[in-house]
């Protein structure tokens, strides 16, 4: 399968903290790849890099090539072209406080979409992907604020799908949800990455297990150990991740 | 053992004691206002008639059917200047400015320092400024003018406050979707800060209606017999009205100032009562 992106050598500073210490990684076409490691490990940092969530921050400076189908995104692309093409789920449910529809008809409407019969299109295709269309299809005019916890971050979701992107990042997409919506969730996941390449952050470490073809152990800043899930949680290369994944620390 | 007992009796009367004080300050509050209020409308609006609302003013009728219109001219007129410059000041200082950039402090000491000066300077700043070097003479346009400026304090320092309370979350999911800064803030942020904004509004119309001071000097105490739209012409508004009223040796004339203050709180109450509506149905997606 071919790498969809590419990261090479990335430092990352937060005025003088350095986050990320010469990472390199090769993301690979429709698998999910996962970042594991303890809080302030730089995982999140690394996810927020791949759409350039990073540049909201006030003093972060970034060294080092992220590629995406081998164009540099910090050097030769528009953000705004680079987000659309690499969607964002958050830690935290964020629907708009809008109705269902307008939630997911936001993405491309500002992409340029107007006529009523091709959003309405997208609306239903988007949330029949979240799987959800026949949970909210008699209430979408309603606000999404009404949804549960786990509803809307399927709404995130299909929000993320609205707009035909080919990556997609989560950061800790399950970490605020109760264990039945975060199986809805994984089994989405599983589901949806024969047409997407997917990067997730995740606390839990079964959940690494249960959902990805390649995880990415992070301490500190450094990658410590990348590899195939199934290798990496039996027989790990690193001390230093055997004793994270047995639980001895984090 | 019995220490711990007596302490308790002492903290249960303690607090006994704290409860009735909140409680009587909440309904000393509350009696002044009831008291002030049934106190001007009973007096006012027994004298309330229909030559009094829409009559020609003279010295019987005491008229306030151009005070009326030229109140009502006076608040739509300003907010429609301050609230834009105010609701875009706002945007950039709670959006695009950086931290520690210079022309924030400046622009942060300028609106502190408007909201704190008393309205009597503001009028003569505006007497000699707009009535006097920009030749607009005693006028309603003089007099919006310069409360305009009275008003942009309130309204920057409400919509920024309303602008910094809507949750990143919101931003970094428009953004995260491609949406550029600007349609951030006006399909995404302003609608969200919509009740916080409309808030600072309120504030501004109530400054707008009860104020004198400012407009004695601009937009002047004259009165004329019939309300007219022409902003070059000098009219008083309602407060003035009742101020001018309340100090004439007429007869009736302290009546008829007593039903202009009736008349000056329905107004009040009214456009508070709109806006209120306005803000709830704007924030209702958000709070549903």
């Amino acid at each position: 399968m071919n790498d969809k992106i590419k990261i090479q050598n990335i430092d990352l500073f937060y005025g003088e903290f350095q986050a990320l210490k010469n990472v390199n990684m090769d993301i690979k076409e429709n698998e999910i790849t996962a970042f594991i490691g303890p809080s302030g490990c730089g995982k999140s940092t690394l996810l927020k890099s791949l759409n350039r969530m990073n540049d909201l921050i006030e003093g972060v400076k970034i060294k080092g090539k992220i590629l995406l189908d081998k164009v540099d995104i910090y050097k030769d692309m528009d953000p705004t072209v680079l987000r659309r093409r690499v969607g964002m789920v958050f830690q935290k449910p964020n629907p708009f406080p809008m109705s269902i529809y307008e939630n997911v008809a936001y993405g491309p409407k500002t992409h340029g979409i107007k006529q009523k019969s091709k959003l309405d299109e997208i609306v239903e295709k988007s949330l029949r992907s979240a799987a959800m269309w026949d949970e909210v299809k008699d209430r979408l005019k309603k606000s999404a604020l009404g949804l549960s916890g786990g509803q809307q971050q399927r709404l995130c979701i299909a929000r993320a799908f609205s707009v035909n992107p080919e990556v997609i990042l989560l950061d800790e997409p399950t970490s605020a949800l109760d264990p039945i919506s975060t199986m809805k969730i994984e089994d989405l996941l599983i589901e949806i990455k024969k047409n997407y390449t997917i990067v997730i952050v995740t606390h839990n470490m079964q959940q690494a297990t249960r959902i990805s073809d390649k995880t990415a152990f992070f301490l500190h800043g450094e990658i410590i150990e990348f590899d195939e899930t199934e290798k990496l949680f039996s027989i790990p290369k690193n001390k230093k991740t055997e004793d994270y994944i047995t639980g001895r620390f984090g | 053992m019995d220490r711990n007992i007596s302490n308790l009796r002492q903290r249960k009367i303690k607090s006994a004691i704290f409860k009735s004080l909140v409680w009587l300050c909440g309904m000393l509050t509350v009696g002044i206002l009831v008291y002030i209020l049934l106190f001007i409308l009973l007096r006012g609006i027994p004298k309330i008639n229909m030559e009094f609302l829409f009559g020609q003013y003279n010295t019987t009728t005491l008229s306030a059917f151009s005070s009326i219109v030229a109140t009502v001219q006076m608040i739509v007129l300003s907010l429609l200047v301050s609230v834009p410059i105010g609701v875009f000041c706002a945007i950039y200082l709670a959006e695009y400015a950086t931290r520690g950039n210079k022309v924030v402090k400046i622009i942060r000491l300028a609106v502190d320092t408007l909201a704190g000066i008393p309205s009597i300077v503001y009028g003569l700043f505006g007497l000699i400024f707009f009535v006097k070097i920009l030749g607009f003479r005693a006028s309603i346009l003089s007099g919006i003018c310069t409360i305009s400026i009275m008003i942009l304090p309130v309204i920057i320092s409400s919509s920024e406050e309303a602008i910094k309370s809507v949750p990143d979350m919101y931003r970094e999911g428009s953004l995260g979707l491609g949406a550029t800064r600007l349609r951030t803030v006006f399909r995404i942020v302003l609608p969200t800060a919509m009740p916080g904004i409309l808030s600072g509004v309120i504030l501004a119309i109530g400054r707008i209606v009860g104020e004198t001071a400012a407009l004695i000097f601009t937009s002047g105490t004259n009165v004329l017999k019939n309300p007219t739209l022409d902003l070059h012409a000098s009219q008083r508004t309602l407060a003035i009205h009742m101020y001018m009223l309340a100090s004439e040796g007429l007869p009736h004339s302290k009546d008829m100032a007593f039903a202009t203050g009736a008349i000056l709180i329905l107004v009040v109450f009214l456009v508070n009562y709109a806006t209120t509506k306005a803000a709830g149905r704007l924030g209702r997606l958000n709070n549903e």
